[in-house]
């Protein structure tokens, strides 16, 4: 019985919860409530990937309206994966949530902050699932506005222009996008990404449909904060509360990563997408945005804005897997998609449970820091050496895919970047290193305990995830693989 | 060539707006004129949706004796649906404008990186 709702009981159960917990009276019910409703969207998200490995697909009906007239849930083995990244993700920030939002949060908008959250749930799982392209659109705006909500609930004031400055440029691309949905549908009259593969073929010519691919691009390019439209990021990332850092530098950019995918393979199809400039233009913005982000992370004094740059250059490597345009590439890129996620997530949870004991997240407050909380600096430590890619780490796994996937084709200048990538991650690594281990405390920090354990668990739990799925790629190499293989094969 | 200027000329609207309401959120400085044209920009792209669904001599989509051609009413209910998101943003970025007041005492944006940047 469930089985047969699966798809859309992941939408529905976050969206049903987002009013209750704006009810509730208190602020630990809330958050007890969202543990449960983020657990079992984990569960739920387990379950439907596991019904999709063996290469099924669940069709669902919403409402029981046929496609291609009523909204239908698709479900293949790359988006049950993603929606297992995004649950996941929000099921281990959950526990971390309690204690860092009580000190960041204003206790009266602690039920709304998790309201918002839950919708922000919402509206990325919602992306993941849906089959229709103006479903998507939908879901993009219910994940962004209530983001933007809970970005300008952060402690310091610039949390309210960085939130209105994310505001504009995120409505901004949601409208581009909008632009070239009602193109695309004024020339095949269906919004079912299925049926408009089925029909776009027969007007790829049209410098309509040309002019809708553009918009399309450029307004996801915005909202994965592809480089030079990153512009919202920096500041998005360093003034949002803690928690919502974490979860949007973990989830947020990966889905619209998953779109950008969707849209080039299954809408539009690789063959037209090689027609037009599009691969050139990743494999360029790619590095580029590799080296600038990496650069100017270098030169950050704060910590939180320090990993933000380096999530640009993440989002970087990310798009040159899709630039190659190959099999390899792509794996690589799903691989980047859940390895990024897992590193980032344990690097802002570290940091976060530096601001949690000092109350600061510039570098200068930190000195000798590592010493007193030696099970948080083991942790950054680790996560560190994920993102620049050491081997037994997640990190090494997909930097060996994006480099095997640039040797594939003998394009030895980008290997050549990605590894001087990894080198100016190491620098931008030891830095905050070097500030936690080899200075002097300060006489404030001096006394500094150790994070709680309500902190330190989800870290580690991340940390060691970060570790294992270093070892045993199975796992997501394989579902990496196969749904990689099945966007190219989709190609005609 | 007339004919062609004059026969579409709600895309000329269309672009006009689009430009302009892009034009405002660029250009200027004032928080709420950025808002505006924010607006601008996403009523320009609900007359495209308005104007992709008409059909040439069809009525409104009810179904009623005596016609035979319809305008296609999904364009219509798509964009109740955008122009929902539009209200959402314009109240969300207008009580951000607000907030953003208390906290800096202006709404100029070269005023508020002042204040940040002074820090």
């Amino acid at each position: 019985m469930i089985e047969q709702h699966l798809s859309i009981l992941l939408v529905v159960i976050p969206l049903l919860a987002a009013p209750i917990t704006a009810i509730l009276p208190r602020a630990r019910i809330a958050w007890l409530l969202t543990l449960l409703i983020t657990w079992s969207c984990l569960l739920l998200a387990v379950w439907q990937l596991q019904s999709v490995l063996d290469g099924n697909i669940i069709s669902y009906e919403l409402g029981g309206w046929a496609p291609p007239w009523g909204i239908e849930y698709r479900i293949d083995t790359l988006n049950a994966f993603v929606a297992v990244i995004v649950a996941a993700i929000a099921a281990i920030t959950l526990p971390y949530a309690l204690r860092s939002v009580e000190q960041e949060i204003d206790p009266r908008h602690i039920p709304l902050f998790y309201t918002a959250f839950l919708l922000c749930l919402t509206g990325l799982l919602g992306i993941t699932l849906t089959g229709d392209i103006f479903n998507l659109f939908v879901f993009l705006e219910i994940s962004s506005l209530s983001s933007y909500a809970l970005i300008s609930m952060g402690r310091q004031r610039q949390a309210l222009t960085a939130a209105f400055q994310y505001l504009v440029m995120g409505t901004i691309g949601a409208t581009f996008l909008l632009i070239g949905i009602g193109l695309i549908y004024s020339e095949t009259g269906t919004l079912n990404m299925l049926d408009l593969a089925g029909r776009l073929p027969s007007v790829f010519e049209l410098r309509t449909v040309h002019t809708a691919f553009a918009f399309i691009m450029i307004g996801v390019a915005l909202k994965l904060a592809l480089f030079p439209l990153h512009l919202w990021l920096p500041n998005a990332y360093t003034y949002a509360p803690t928690v919502i850092t974490i979860f949007l530098a973990a989830t947020a950019t990966k889905v619209a990563i998953y779109v950008m995918l969707r849209m080039v393979y299954t809408v539009f199809s690789i063959g037209f997408a090689e027609d037009t400039p599009l691969n050139e233009m990743f494999m360029l913005l790619g590095v580029i945005g590799v080296l600038f982000a990496s650069l100017s992370a270098i030169y950050q004094t704060n910590s939180k804005r320090l990993l933000a740059y380096s999530s640009v250059a993440q989002i970087g490597y990310m798009v040159l897997g899709i630039g190659f345009g190959s099999v390899l590439g792509l794996t690589a890129t799903i691989v980047h998609i859940f390895n990024h996620a897992l590193m980032k997530a344990a690097l802002f949870m570290a940091v976060g449970a530096l601001i949690y004991r000092v109350g600061s997240s510039h570098l200068r407050d930190w000195n000798g820091l590592g010493r007193q909380m030696p099970w948080t600096f083991a942790a950054l430590v680790i996560a560190g050496l994920s993102l620049i890619g050491l081997p037994g780490t997640a990190g090494f796994i997909s930097k060996w895919y994006l480099v095997s996937a640039a040797v594939e084709q003998q394009n030895w200048l980008i290997a050549f970047i990605i590894l001087v990538g990894s080198l100016l991650a190491v620098v931008y690594v030891w830095k905050m290193v070097e500030v936690l281990f080899f200075r002097d405390a300060n006489t404030s920090t001096a006394e500094t305990r150790e994070a709680p354990l309500l902190l330190l668990v989800p870290t580690w739990l991340l940390v060691l995830a970060n570790l294992y799925f270093g070892f045993n790629t199975e796992l997501t190499v394989d579902i990496a693989r196969s749904a990689a293989s099945m966007m190219e094969a989709s190609a005609p | 060539m007339m004919e062609f200027v004059l026969g579409h000329y709600n895309y000329w609207i269309v672009v006009v707006l689009m430009m302009a309401g892009f034009y405002t959120v660029i250009s200027r400085g004032n928080l709420i004129k950025k808002i505006a044209g924010l607006n601008i920009f996403q009523v320009s792209v609900f007359l495209l949706y308005i104007s992709i669904g008409n059909v040439r001599d069809g009525t409104t989509p009810i179904i009623a004796q005596g016609f035979q051609h319809y305008s296609n009413p999904l364009t219509h209910v798509l964009i109740l649906t955008a122009i929902v998101v539009g209200v959402a943003t314009t109240a969300l970025g207008l009580a951000l404008i607000v907030r953003i007041k208390e906290a800096y005492g202006s709404i100029e944006e070269e005023d508020i990186h002042l204040q940040d940047n002074s820090l």
